[in-house]
């Protein structure tokens, strides 16, 4: 007879199921992603997505199962590396190595509360290869709620308003920092629970 | 199918093609080198495309294929086929139903709305290619921003023809940033592509090269004050619907030297017609 997964409790380190259908799921996934890049600022709810470990949300989980994997070095701050279970989860789904230079890393995720101080440490990419950029993952507490930042840019009919609850009082100026660099940055995904929205190098953020 | 995976790429392959996809969405109009697999079919059959589809396609999606504007053409019914069968998608012709396109060498004539993406097949990526062979230089002429070259080409076309003769794939400039190549739609075409709702996608396979342009997005073709930029047009209208406004073909009906005009696009035609718009050869369609 099989168990109640309800019933069964992982021990500390252990990774937690999934996706359930994966080709599907990281398809569903993906297609969310692509929208919430292709709308810079538009909230894009994702729904059904597994269980995340402490220290990570479910989808910034989602994220890293969709599109990580042997091929990109994924990079985690102290306090996300500190929990086992969230390493070892996204490592045995993933199969990607865990790097401690966040210059080689092809993904980034940052702690619920990030200012983003260490956005410059990442890879931005050069001149001539700017897609060789970080993709860093922000976790977040939630979206609306907070104090609204205007946004434009490509992907923005004329303008768009977004607020993010749960990151640092520098976040926003790290962001426009980075669109300073253009073509060179980073791409940003913002993950709640049920959400993302993506903030690439292209965004304007308006005073 | 049996023994193929959804989409017949393998999984790694669409992760890799998907964050592909998402760095290019990102940086609008420059060309993100990917891992260009072997396809059932030859390079220059629209492998790049096939491959883009593969990695964005999903079991909600509605399907349309277009090779030339026509849903009816070889290329298009294989590849529309070939997905139907690797992924079991529903298909259709109608511009207006389909959430996914993927076209070679034209952009449908009705406007596209937010949320459909459009795939497009492109054989040679590179716009300075013809001018300048290294890559190596190429690249570092878009780092640095240099298309004088280009500039300089489309001089030539004018100090030679007293135009610019460019007629298809004609150059465009992505978020006042990187020169890019629209893949061979006629610049007819190339308006349509300026502040697009739908999300554009590029895909060139034995390039090995995946580019986008984000939906509301400014893509201004290039040109002189003195010689703007300007379209095709047409003295005739077309044969079978009437359009005054849309791509045609040119179409050789005997020996004689018959011909007729007809619109490329053959859904936007047909949804014409059957609206009971008719062409001085076509024929009046029963109204419903």
């Amino acid at each position: 007879m099989l168990m109640n997964s309800q019933d069964v409790r992982p021990l500390p380190g252990q990774p937690l199921p999934g996706f359930a259908v994966p080709v599907h799921d990281s398809q569903r996934v993906f297609r969310g992603i692509l929208d919430a890049m292709a709308h810079p600022g538009k909230i894009v709810e994702l729904t059904d997505l597994p269980d995340a470990p402490k220290a990570l949300n479910k989808a910034s989980v989602a994220v890293c199962l969709a599109l990580v994997d042997f091929e990109t070095p994924l990079w985690a701050d102290d306090a996300i590396s500190a929990q086992a279970q969230a390493v070892t989860h996204i490592q045995f789904h993933c199969g990607c190595p865990i790097t401690t230079a966040p210059e080689k890393a092809r993904f980034a995720l940052l702690s619920q509360g990030t200012d983003l101080t260490s956005l410059k440490a990442f890879c931005h990419g050069t001149d001539e290869r700017p897609d060789l950029s970080t993709t860093v993952i922000v976790q977040a507490e939630g979206f609306g709620g907070g104090e609204d930042v205007r946004l434009s840019g490509p992907g923005i009919k004329t303008e768009t308003t977004l607020s993010i609850t749960g990151v640092g009082t520098g976040f926003w100026q790290a962001v426009r920092d980075n669109a300073q660099r253009f073509p060179r940055g980073v791409d940003l995904m913002i993950c709640t629970d049920e959400a993302i929205v993506c903030l690439p190098r292209t965004i304007e953020v308006e005073d | 199918m049996d023994g193929y995976n959804f989409a017949y790429l393998d999984e790694q392959t669409k992760r890799m093609i998907r964050r592909a996809i998402l760095k290019a969405v990102a940086i609008p109009g420059y060309q993100v080198p990917f891992g260009s697999r072997e396809m059932p079919l030859p390079y220059g059959w629209g492998t790049g495309g096939i491959q883009v589809t593969a990695g964005v396609i999903g079991q909600d999606d509605v399907l349309k294929v277009i090779d030339q504007g026509a849903d009816d053409t070889t290329n298009a019914v294989s590849i529309r086929r070939f997905f139907a069968r690797t992924t079991g998608v529903k298909t259709t012709e109608k511009t207006t139903e389909a959430t996914l396109i993927q076209t070679r060498h034209r952009i449908p004539e009705r406007p596209l709305s937010e949320g459909q993406i459009l795939v497009y097949q492109v054989p040679i990526p590179e716009p300075l290619r013809w001018l300048e062979p290294r890559e190596t230089e190429t690249r570092k002429m878009h780092a640095l921003q240099e298309y004088g070259i280009m500039h300089v080409k489309l001089y030539e076309d004018i100090a030679r023809f007293g135009r610019i003769a460019t007629s298809y794939d004609y150059p465009v400039v992505v978020n006042d940033r990187y020169l890019m190549k629209p893949s061979p739609i006629p610049k007819f075409d190339n308006p349509k592509m300026d502040n697009m709702p739908a999300l554009q996608l590029f895909g060139a396979g034995r390039e090995k090269r995946i580019y986008a342009i984000p939906p509301y997005t400014k893509v201004k073709s290039l040109d002189f004050d003195d010689h703007p930029f300007e379209i095709q047009q047409w003295d005739e209208n077309c044969a079978l619907c009437g359009s005054e406004n849309s791509y045609l073909d040119e179409v050789v009906m005997d020996d004689q030297g018959g011909r007729m005009f007809v619109c490329s696009d053959t859904d936007h035609c047909e949804s014409r017609q059957s609206d009971g718009h008719v062409g001085p050869m076509g024929t009046q369609q029963a109204a419903e």
